[in-house]
């Protein structure tokens, strides 16, 4: 067994294993040890990843692996990594250890929910290692298919509908993404020998009047799940309605495989028309940007908040990539990790304060510093590198791509730039509003004040999205490196 | 004529054969062993079937070429034979509960295996007599198995509304085939091939031919029996009707099309890429609003025929690979969903939506094979639909119908939608007055058991494609 299915296999003996739990204490043991073993895995897999480029290893991929499945479609099982999927691999890894901790005291229906939590992170890292455009839209449909029944069976407030409406919107765009792949597919060779092969059909010039009608295509495709603006209307409602572990898997990792699909596949195979295309796209992410920062300001629910921060931070992304030099797209990738960890976190903190509170309007709570120091300190954390405060992942992140988009000098680009900009003052805007009502203050109601601590198992899941923050940090100039390395054949084909 | 020339109608000759051991075991046996008259007899079905796998009749064309057989037909047989037994297996518990105090339970046999005789029989036909022959007797059993259950007025609606409409395609099939033997002089699908020439008079046939045959595969417009009388049958003949008989017919009008229209293929494709929209369309907004299952299910299997057309507009290999491929899948799931809807309502009398609340709470395995089989039907990898629909889809671009894939990728999308609404009251739901837990019988353990190992095993395991892939390429290159 090679390095990276293993990230297949593993999950589905997790959720084998999980399949035979009886209750509560048997299938959270089951689900933390699978969990566990992922991100052991992963780190494993970071270590590994150096020691190959060290020994001199210079290939797009490493850890290939190619079994024919289809063979008169040529089909294949195709899997490889490069700098960018390790880091999306851990991120994944430790949300979804860190959500089982925070599940630790799921209710209703144990054993389901950790399968299908198990069975989504399957999706995701399948998902992560693919090169092979069959396999990657397969496993992106099973990481969605199982939100569906978290939303609707252990999600809060209007949960189907909010379920119906994510998965209908996601599909929708995987509708759309099937088409583009479909045209990829079959422009992938003149004569006949078509391949799904990413890194194969990457050595073919598609006509640039295909690569005119497909761009859109499979950029839509995967932006929706990226809350590409205006399709991000799944995004908060779904959110809201999740359960927290699910919040933070959804935010946190899910909507992290629109950008990754744009950037790998999308802008990677299609150069010519990602180029002709840019401007519309990014006139959409700077509203995007925009748009959620604004609403954000507005809102009251606290999943609400988080969420429109989302689409703001994640238009970002959206408009790292779409600035087509370096540096953005370093920061880009950056933007996907530290906002993966830092939503994750809010979630979970949200998660936590609802518990206490089961409320989740700003307006009703006041004053939860004195009553839950621990969570709260960590809320203003949170916000602090959300808002972009130096030291923590969102400086270096944001940082990077405004430096990035600012080498573009022709006015559009300086314009959307500059709008873009804007977002760091919102930013800061809607989470001092946030830590201002909720957590300084007078205290709203006197039974806040029974509220319990923070529980070892909140601790830890808390302490696995916290250190990665500090970590990117910090001392983010390893990963970048290894971000420039693996960018470069971006760079080849493209710039 | 030799024995060996003889035996490439073995599916059929071991049909009639235990067609007529039912008949006499029928006469010979009390009523008190009626029970165990209908295990004996799935049981030799069952062995029908096994032997239909393990030999295979050698490839031919025999009655100067008005039946033929060929691998591909052979594999379908074998398939729509695995299709009939899980059904039969899944009707055992209603056979011996309703049936057998009727008396009726032989005869449901005799007219259900004479059916899939016609069926077979039209799958080889190789000449247009032989094909409408097989129609009608493929078609007219049927007719009285809807109106089986004798004490439901809808039952004896759907009976005669499945008559009418099935006369009435097989008299503008029948229309269409004298234009063409008019045209042509001849009614075997070879030398009609060779000598249609594309005129007014053959257009006509083609299209008084097509709408017949589409009232078999309840393409839109010719839609409007299949609601009612999916309804109103007993739920093992619903099944029959959108599994086996709506593949075998998927398939004879893919290859009368290929074949004996391959010079009309400018005149087909586009006929076959409206109805392709108007059936997905019409079956999927239809199914929206649907409460009762089996119309449910019967809109769902409308859509998925047009899904089907998808395959049969790329006109090659992967074209015919692809239809095989999802016909297979398509019976698969559906007989996993129908099977789940055949056990509540053996148990309990309820068919709709709403009786199906908080069902993944009492009845978990159930609700989990419904699951499998919706999801499968929705096109969720990673079980056997997905691969069907990706391929079919697959099939059509390669032809650079891609908004044609568009479309159909929408309908996919909204087909989901209402997928999700089963799903949503199995497991979202929580009822007051669930369905209870029960047990079912060992058959019909075994047929939804079967169905679901089709539905994990069909998609995964690439082989089987791969072999409908050789042999197709065989013998439509």
């Amino acid at each position: 067994m090679d390095i990276l299915s293993l990230f297949v296999v593993a999950p589905i003996i997790t959720v084998a294993a999980l399949l035979f739990t009886k209750n509560l204490q048997q299938s959270r043991v089951v689900a933390l040890i699978g969990s566990l073993v992922q991100f052991g895995m992963s780190i494993n897999l970071i270590f590994a990843y150096l020691a190959e480029r060290a020994t001199g290893n210079t290939s797009i991929m490493v850890f290939t692996k190619s079994v024919v499945w289809f063979k008169s479609l040529n089909i294949r099982y195709d899997i490889g990594a490069d700098g960018i999927t390790v880091f999306m691999i851990i991120l994944a890894s430790l949300v979804v250890l860190a959500g089982v901790f925070i599940s630790w005291k799921i209710k209703d229906l144990p054993k389901e929910f950790f399968i299908s939590l198990i069975v989504l992170a399957t999706g995701v890292y399948g998902f992560f290692i693919s090169l092979d455009l069959f396999l990657m839209f397969l496993f992106f449909e099973v990481a969605v298919i199982p939100m569906y029944l978290l939303i609707g069976i252990w999600g809060s407030g209007p949960k189907e509908k909010s379920a119906m409406k994510l998965t209908i919107m996601l599909m929708g765009a995987s509708a759309l993404l099937l088409v583009g792949l479909l045209g990829l597919y079959f422009y992938s060779s003149p004569d006949g020998n078509y391949t799904f092969n990413i890194l194969e059909i990457a050595k073919v010039n598609i006509p640039a009047q295909v690569q005119h009608y497909l761009f859109p295509v499979v950029f839509i495709g995967f932006a929706v799940i990226g809350a590409l603006f205006p399709f991000h209307t799944w995004s908060p409602s779904g959110h809201a309605s999740a359960p927290t572990a699910v919040s933070m898997l959804h935010a946190g990792v899910l909507m992290k495989l629109g950008g990754y699909g744009v950037f790998r596949v999308a802008m990677y195979l299609l150069p010519i028309g990602a180029k002709e295309w840019s401007w519309f796209f990014i006139i959409l992410s700077v509203i995007g940007v925009v748009y959620g920062a604004l609403s954000a300001i507005k809102q009251t629910d606290l999943k609400y908040i988080n969420a429109y921060s989302s689409v703001s931070h994640l238009g970002l992304v959206l408009f790292a990539l779409l600035m087509l030099n370096k540096t953005a797209w370093n920061g880009a990738i950056l933007q996907s990790l530290s906002h993966g960890f830092m939503t994750a976190l809010f979630f979970a903190l949200i998660g936590m304060i609802y518990e206490r509170a089961h409320t989740r309007d700003v307006r009703e709570l006041g004053g939860l510093l004195k009553v839950i120091p621990f969570i709260s300190v960590i809320y203003v954390i949170a916000g602090l590198a959300s808002l972009g405060l130096p030291g923590f992942s969102g400086f270096v992140a944001e940082m990077t791509i405004f430096v990035g988009a600012f080498q573009n000098v022709d006015i559009f680009h300086r314009v959307a730039t500059i709008l873009g900009v804007t977002v760091i003052v919102i930013t800061a805007v809607y989470i001092l509003r946030v830590v201002g009502m909720m957590l300084m203050g007078p205290l709203k109601k006197e039974e806040y004040r029974d509220f319990p601590k923070a529980t070892w198992y909140e601790k830890t899941g808390i302490f696995l999205m916290l250190i990665p923050i500090i970590i990117i940090g910090t001392t983010p100039l390893w990963i970048s490196d290894i971000i420039m390395e693996s960018i470069k054949p971006f760079i080849e084909r493209m710039l | 004529m030799n024995l060996e020339m003889f035996l490439k109608m073995q599916n059929e000759l071991l049909l009639v054969g235990l067609l007529l051991a039912v008949l006499i075991g029928e006469i010979i046996t009390s009523q008190k062993s009626k029970v165990k008259l209908i295990n004996v007899t799935i049981i030799g079905f069952a062995l029908v079937t096994l032997i239909g796998f393990i030999y295979q009749p050698t490839q031919g064309s025999i009655f100067g070429g008005m039946f033929r057989t060929n691998a591909l037909i052979q594999l379908l047989k074998n398939g729509l034979n695995v299709g009939v037994l899980i059904i039969l297996m899944q009707s055992a518990g209603w056979l011996k509960e309703s049936l057998v105090p009727q008396k009726k339970s032989a005869e449901f046999f005799m007219l259900m295996f004479s059916s899939v005789i016609g069926l077979n029989f039209m799958i080889s036909s190789g000449d247009f007599l032989m094909f409408y022959v097989a129609l009608e007797l493929s078609t007219l059993p049927v007719a009285a198995l809807a109106s089986y259950n004798a004490y439901k007025r809808q039952s004896a609606e759907a009976g005669i509304k499945l008559i009418l409409s099935a006369t009435l395609a097989s008299g503008l099939a029948l229309f269409g085939i004298s234009f063409l033997y008019g045209a042509t002089g001849a009614l075997y699908f070879d030398d009609m091939a060779n000598l249609l020439q594309m005129s007014n008079l053959t257009i006509l046939g083609l299209v008084f031919f097509f709408a017949g045959l589409s009232f078999k595969v309840s393409l839109v417009p010719f839609h409007f029996w299949t609601a009612d009388v999916y309804e109103g049958s007993p739920i093992n003949v619903t099944s029959y009707l959108s599994v086996i008989s709506k593949g075998a017919a998927v398939f004879i009008m893919m290859f009368i099309l290929f074949n004996v229209f391959k010079a009309f293929t400018s005149i087909w494709q586009p006929m076959l890429y409206g109805v392709a929209i108007a059936t997905m369309f019409v079956g999927n907004l239809f199914a929206l609003r649907q409460q009762n299952l089996k119309r449910f299910l019967a809109f769902s299997s409308v859509a998925q025929a047009g899904f089907m057309l998808l395959g049969i507009l790329n006109g090659g290999v992967l074209g015919a690979t692809s239809v095989v491929y999802f016909v297979l899948v398509y019976m698969f799931s559906n007989l996993g969903a129908f099977g789940v809807v055949q056990a509540i309502s053996h148990k309990t009398g309820k068919e709709n939506m709403k009786d199906y609340e908080g069902l993944y709470r009492t009845n978990p395995l159930l609700s989990l094979i419904m699951m499998l089989g919706l999801f499968s039907l929705a096109g969720i990898p990673p079980v056997a639909g997905f691969f069907g629909k990706f391929f079919l889809f697959t099939a059509a671009a390669g032809k650079g119908y891609y908004i044609l894939v568009f479309i159909a990728v929408v309908n996919a999308t909204i087909s989901l939608y209402y997928y999700l609404k089963v799903i949503r009251a199995m497991f979202l739901r929580v009822s007051d007055n669930p369905i209870p837990y029960f047990k079912n019988d060992i058959f019909m353990k075994l047929g939804l058991a079967s169905a679901a190992a089709g539905i994990l095993v069909l998609g995964l395991y690439s082989p089987l494609f791969e072999y409908v892939q050789s042999i197709s390429n065989l013998i439509f290159n």
